[in-house]
């Protein structure tokens, strides 16, 4: 029996599990909220065609319309000026190969509930390194703050000096492109970055090095909780828009069960 | 003296409610003019201009010389009652549930006899002042009120049909998020509004005065089909006016900006959004309409100036604001018998109006004009120097207007 022929009978005999890592496209799910004089990433919306009436009797569908950031969304590394100019950086163009990519789960869970503005660091990286093993190039690093299980203004946590979430630090995103190898980086929050991350240098350090390196985004995810520190492996293909600089997209993680 | 208002009750759960029926809305051409000037709250009537006679009814021929240029002018409000009729019984399906009903003669200082609605208040054979009022059918008609305001003068039956005012109402202001949305629930509130409903869309994000919202705080983002869907669903019964303060004012006019993102934006605030209010809210206010004298009667709604002739500085603004302006006078025949009351305001006190120089009108300003608005029964209002000025001259030309605002 083939590998992948081994892979389908354990999936169906429930030997692996599907784990949703998806937040529901709803309104009222936070988006990225930048100054005002900014243009802003739409949030999600729903206008119905019909729902077995007048406007078609049997049938029931929407429109939909929203940013490419907007719920749990996929960047591309053109959605960062850093990124700009690499080649295959759209959502179109990416080798479909690195849709689906193994992750590292990195548990700071406890230290996000403590502070809001939890910083990874290099440090935390290695200690984790130490219990669950080197990072292997081509793995998805997962950041699991719970934030996920925070809703509205808690998960948001916007103040009056801007977005109070934990992300990683300039130093820390560079060990995991240049010492790692890793294929990107996902976390719970609404940006891969924390919400204080505008202050360090380079600004927004995970956008600017992940996408600088050509590699790739996961935000605004859910169960992080339900995954091994390592061994899931992660289907996370975004919408094949032309140009696209990222999209929502259903995340799904595949672990043993 | 008149009787105070009875105090809000209760609905009879059993009861068929009063259908909304409107008095007789058909008018001449001229007579429009009337509706015109009433829903400005002016007292005007037209003057032949060959031979200085004041005319009523409208008409198209003076009835002294014949002479056809006859403009609105205003007149003078005193006149004196000649005679009075009380109407018990009445065949008009409007009038014949809402006897009695005070009308008679009256002899205006201006010239011409009229008959008019009367103020119980007003003495017989004594004197009045007059006004132009909006009926439910939304014409132009006379009405004469005591020379002197009299106790608990606007209480009268007669006078809630034809005015709005939010005592006792229940209002939803759709934009809670804002000062001008704050500001409006402390007027009403303080002018005897039984409940002010404030909407609040994304509450996830904090903003000024969170922590001291007037009235009652509801989920609701005009952008948002699902939200005005479950607002109407939960509060449309109870709503009686609609406060549309959703405002978004940004510089710039169409070569200034390289993509529609802030246009759309917008759109939805001017446009789109009151639209999705209206056919979700609009039915059930509407069916309301005859409740008694707590009724649901009016739909407010703020249009920038820049809707009658566009600022370029502000041009795609003022496309948008062109675009809800056409909406409300729509809503006026979707809506009727509720009255749609437009507020048209200039350059506000806020932070996209930075670069220009005052005068500009504060939130408190524009809220205490909507609530006169209201208690008069105006359609259309101009708030602040600037909306007064640029309306004035709208109605002098549009046309010279449109190239004097282009700068």
């Amino acid at each position: 029996m083939s590998s992948l022929a081994a892979f389908a009978a354990d999936l169906l005999a429930g030997k692996i599990k599907v784990i949703d890592l998806t937040q529901t496209l709803s309104p009222e799910f936070p988006t990225i909220a930048l100054p005002p004089m900014f243009g802003q990433c739409a949030p999600f919306r729903l206008e119905e065609i019909s729902r077995y009436d007048d406007r078609g009797p049997a049938w029931y569908w929407n429109n939909f319309s929203c940013g490419e950031h907007t719920g749990t969304h996929f960047d591309a590394p053109i959605h960062w000026v850093s990124g700009k100019d690499l080649p295959n950086n759209t959502t179109d163009t990416i080798d479909a190969q690195n849709f689906i990519a193994p992750a590292c789960v990195i548990d700071c869970s406890v230290q996000s509930a403590e502070n809001p503005d939890f910083i990874l660091t290099v440090e935390v990286i290695k200690a984790w390194e130490a219990k669950h093993g080197k990072i292997p190039a081509g793995n998805w690093v997962f950041l699991r703050t719970d934030w996920s299980k925070r809703s509205g203004a808690a998960y948001a946590n916007v103040k009056e000096d801007g977005a109070h979430t934990p992300g990683p630090d300039p130093d820390a995103v560079k060990f995991l492109v240049e010492e790692r190898d890793v294929i990107g980086f996902g976390v719970e929050t609404i940006g891969t970055d924390a919400g204080q991350a505008h202050g360090f240098t380079p600004p927004y350090p995970a956008h600017f090095f992940m996408h600088g390196k050509g590699r790739f985004g996961l935000q605004c995810m859910a169960n992080l909780d339900k995954l091994p520190p390592t061994g899931a492996l992660i289907v996370s293909p975004p919408l094949k828009i032309k140009g696209g600089s990222g999209s929502p997209l259903r995340v799904l993680a595949l672990v043993g069960a | 003296m008149n009787p105070p208002l009875p105090p809000r009750r209760k609905a009879d759960p059993l009861a068929l409610p009063r259908q909304a029926l409107m008095p007789q809305g058909g008018r001449s051409r001229a007579a429009l003019g009337l509706a015109a000037m009433a829903a400005q709250g002016r007292f005007t009537l037209q003057v032949c201009v060959a031979c200085g006679a004041t005319q009523y009814p409208p008409r198209d021929v003076c009835h002294e010389c014949l002479g056809t240029d006859l403009p609105w002018r205003d007149v003078a409000t005193g006149a004196t009652l000649l005679g009075e009729t009380t109407v018990h019984l009445s065949g008009d399906t409007y009038f014949r549930v809402r006897t009695p009903w005070r009308t008679g003669l009256v002899a205006l200082d201006c010239g011409p006899s009229a008959v008019a609605h009367v103020h119980p208040d007003v003495t017989p054979a004594g004197r009045a002042r007059m006004r132009l009022m909006l009926d439910r059918s939304g014409q132009g008609v006379l009405l004469a009120l005591p020379e002197r305001d009299t106790a608990n003068m606007m209480d009268d039956p007669m006078i809630r049909e034809m005015t709005c005012d939010p005592r006792g109402r229940r209002i939803l202001i759709t934009d809670g998020r804002s000062a001008l949305g704050q500001e409006a629930a402390r007027s009403l509130l303080a002018a005897g509004a039984a409940q002010v409903f404030l909407g609040i869309a994304d509450a996830w994000k904090p903003f000024k005065g969170q922590d001291t919202l007037p009235g009652d705080a509801v989920p609701l983002d005009l952008t948002d089909a699902t939200s005005v869907g479950e607002l109407a669903a939960e509060f449309g019964g109870r709503i009686d006016i609609v406060v549309n303060t959703a405002l978004h004012i940004r510089p710039g006019g169409p070569l200034d900006r390289r993509d529609l993102v802030s246009a759309r934006e917008e759109m939805e605030a001017a446009y789109f959004g009151p639209l999705r209010l209206a056919q979700a809210l609009g039915p059930t206010l509407r069916a309301r309409a005859a409740d008694g004298p707590y009724g649901a009667c009016a739909w407010v709604n703020i249009h920038g100036i820049d809707a009658l002739a566009p600022d370029p500085s502000f041009a795609l603004t003022g496309a948008a604001q062109a675009a809800g302006l056409s909406l409300s006078q729509s809503l006026r025949t979707a809506l009727a018998p509720i009255r749609v009351l437009t507020a048209f305001v200039g350059p506000l006190e806020d932070e996209w109006h930075q670069a220009i120089p005052p005068p500009k009108v504060t939130p408190s300003a524009l809220a205490a004009a909507i609530l006169r608005g209201l208690r008069e029964g105006l359609e259309e209002i101009a708030v602040g120097d600037i909306a007064m000025d640029v309306m004035r001259r709208w109605r002098d030309n549009p046309a010279t207007l449109a190239r004097e605002r282009a700068g």
